[in-house]
């Protein structure tokens, strides 16, 4: 079943589309979609050191990800410099240090456009296992800290106070988004990962009245988009990442009919 | 068995520093069991600081913080709700523990508000948040209670009422209350100790005592010794929260 590349690709993006869904909602509520973007952003160093070291390339980029998010957090502490330009500090930087150490690695052809928006429909039966696995294993941690995550989101102060330690919680969710855009970088690429996050979550939202729906729906859209776009780029004959985007960017422009709607009848 | 084992929190010269500058220090308390301690004093004086103190929200202090107690119910002064994260009355009242049905929708009568039970928290008014807060707080039985400025944004009989439901819910559960106010009225009458801060403890003690400190005069003005008298008139009609007129 896994020999033709279409069922592959389908079952890498379903795969990614089960983790992004929940993630997603955080990343939207906690405001940490640039924060999505510099670790995606990083993830070409994490390609590169896999290919200069012969390291698997999903392990690369989640040890170099992590890492960078590491150095914002200790970056945050040294320095008064604001979030957004620490932010877009490392952003650039690391992807910038990563095409450089491309041009060094001239013995190795890179296919830079597959890196940049994923190569979806090049998903071997290894990246499937990557996927499926690491992903179940992304969703069983945020299952266990889903209530200090969550009560920390909605507020610090009051998770603190109430021992459920949001300190930890929020470490070990920066290491999940690590992971996440490591196991999905090869469907969607780096730059379009955080579109992948974001705008199911936010198409979520415009249909949801409570955090459960709100993931609940954010899954499904993913799922949609995934499908919706993998067999539009087989029909049109367009690259898969970013047609899976469009089709997540479709679903979101469905969603504001329906808080039209709501908007109408508030209470 | 000695009186130590009643202490659900005690603070020994406790201060809290933000950039080289202090917010409060200086501060001894201490919460007991079935007690209500209230912190007073006028804005920036160190009260929701000396709170947080007390909750271990802030970790490098100066001075000490005994804490004897994991059940904690804290009502913040502040809390905003982005309108990007959908969440009701019902599923905020189970943030921090996991809470029956029953107990959700007990709590939320006893405040007055088991009708917004479904309501997405962001179109709730500041009072109708408030009495959310609280019940939320109750809900989870804690032996520490912590409120800061629980009444704020209240009408004022759903003020009173509020504060002898927190009388009546520090002799039920015999939990400790932290309460922080402005409202020298209601406040004076129904606690048992009474700390006067700014910036340090400018004076403590019951609420007879302090209201005569002279202290406490200089800070508030002579009328405020003189509110010991409990605000009271009767009515003959009390009105619900879902708007009906109800004859006593």
């Amino acid at each position: 079943m896994f020999d033709d590349f279409f069922i592959r690709a389908l079952f890498a993006g379903i795969g990614v589309a089960f983790v992004t869904g929940p993630l997603g909602c955080f990343v939207v509520w906690r405001r940490l979609s640039y924060f999505g973007d510099t670790l995606a952003h990083s993830a070409l160093l994490g390609v590169t050191m896999a290919y200069s070291f012969q390291f698997n390339i999903a392990f690369s980029v989640f040890i170099i990800s992590a890492l960078i998010a590491l150095i914002l957090i200790q970056l945050q502490k040294k320095t008064n410099l604001p979030g957004d330009a620490l932010l877009g500090l490392l952003a650039h930087s690391s992807l910038a240090v990563g095409l450089v150490v491309i041009g060094f690695l001239s013995f190795i052809r890179f296919d830079i456009m597959g890196l940049l928006f994923g190569d979806i429909l090049a998903v071997t039966v290894d990246d499937l296992l990557i996927i499926w696995i690491g992903g179940a294993i992304i969703l069983v941690v945020l299952k266990l800290i889903w209530k200090s995550l969550f009560a920390s989101t909605v507020n610090y102060e009051l998770a603190e106070a109430e021992g459920l330690n949001p300190d930890r919680a929020k470490a070990i969710f920066t290491i999940l988004m690590a992971a996440v855009i490591a196991i999905s970088i090869k469907m969607v690429g780096l730059l379009l990962i955080t579109g992948m996050l974001i705008i199911p979550a936010a198409m979520a939202r415009n249909v949801s009245t409570s955090p459960l729906q709100m993931v609940f729906y954010s899954i499904i859209g993913g799922l949609l988009s995934v499908i919706l776009g993998l067999y539009s780029s087989l029909e049109f004959n367009t690259s898969s990442g970013p047609s899976i985007i469009a089709a997540s960017l479709f679903l979101f422009i469905l969603s504001l009919l329906k808080i039209k709607q709501t908007a109408g009848l508030k209470n | 068995m000695s009186s130590n084992n009643n202490i659900l929190v005690k603070l020994k010269n406790a201060g809290y520093q933000l950039n080289n500058k202090f917010l409060v220090e200086g501060v001894s308390l201490e919460v007991k069991k079935g007690k209500i301690v209230t912190l007073i004093g006028p804005n920036g004086s160190g009260k929701s600081t000396t709170a947080k103190i007390a909750l271990g929200i802030y970790k490098k202090i100066v001075g000490e913080v005994e804490k004897y107690t994991d059940k904690v119910g804290y009502v913040p002064q502040k809390i905003s709700i982005d309108w990007t994260l959908p969440i009701r009355v019902n599923d905020f009242m189970v943030l921090t523990d996991d809470i029956s049905s029953e107990e959700i929708d007990k709590a939320l009568s006893l405040t007055g508000v088991l009708h917004l039970k479904n309501k997405n928290l962001g179109n709730l008014s500041g009072g109708e948040f408030q009495r959310v807060l609280l019940a939320r707080a109750i809900s989870k039985k804690p032996e520490l209670l912590v409120l800061d400025e629980p009444v704020q944004g209240v009408d004022f009989t759903g003020e009173i009422a509020l504060y002898q439901l927190i009388k009546k819910i520090s002799e039920e559960l015999n939990c400790g209350i932290l309460l922080i106010s402005h409202d020298l009225h209601t406040v004076m009458s129904a606690t048992d100790h009474v700390v006067c801060l700014n910036g340090h403890v400018c004076c403590s003690g019951s609420p007879t005592d302090v209201a005569h400190n002279h202290e406490y005069k200089a800070l508030f003005g002579e009328q405020a010794s003189k509110t010991l008298t409990i605000y009271e008139h009767k009515h003959d009609h009390v009105h619900t929260n879902e708007g009906d007129i109800k004859k006593n």
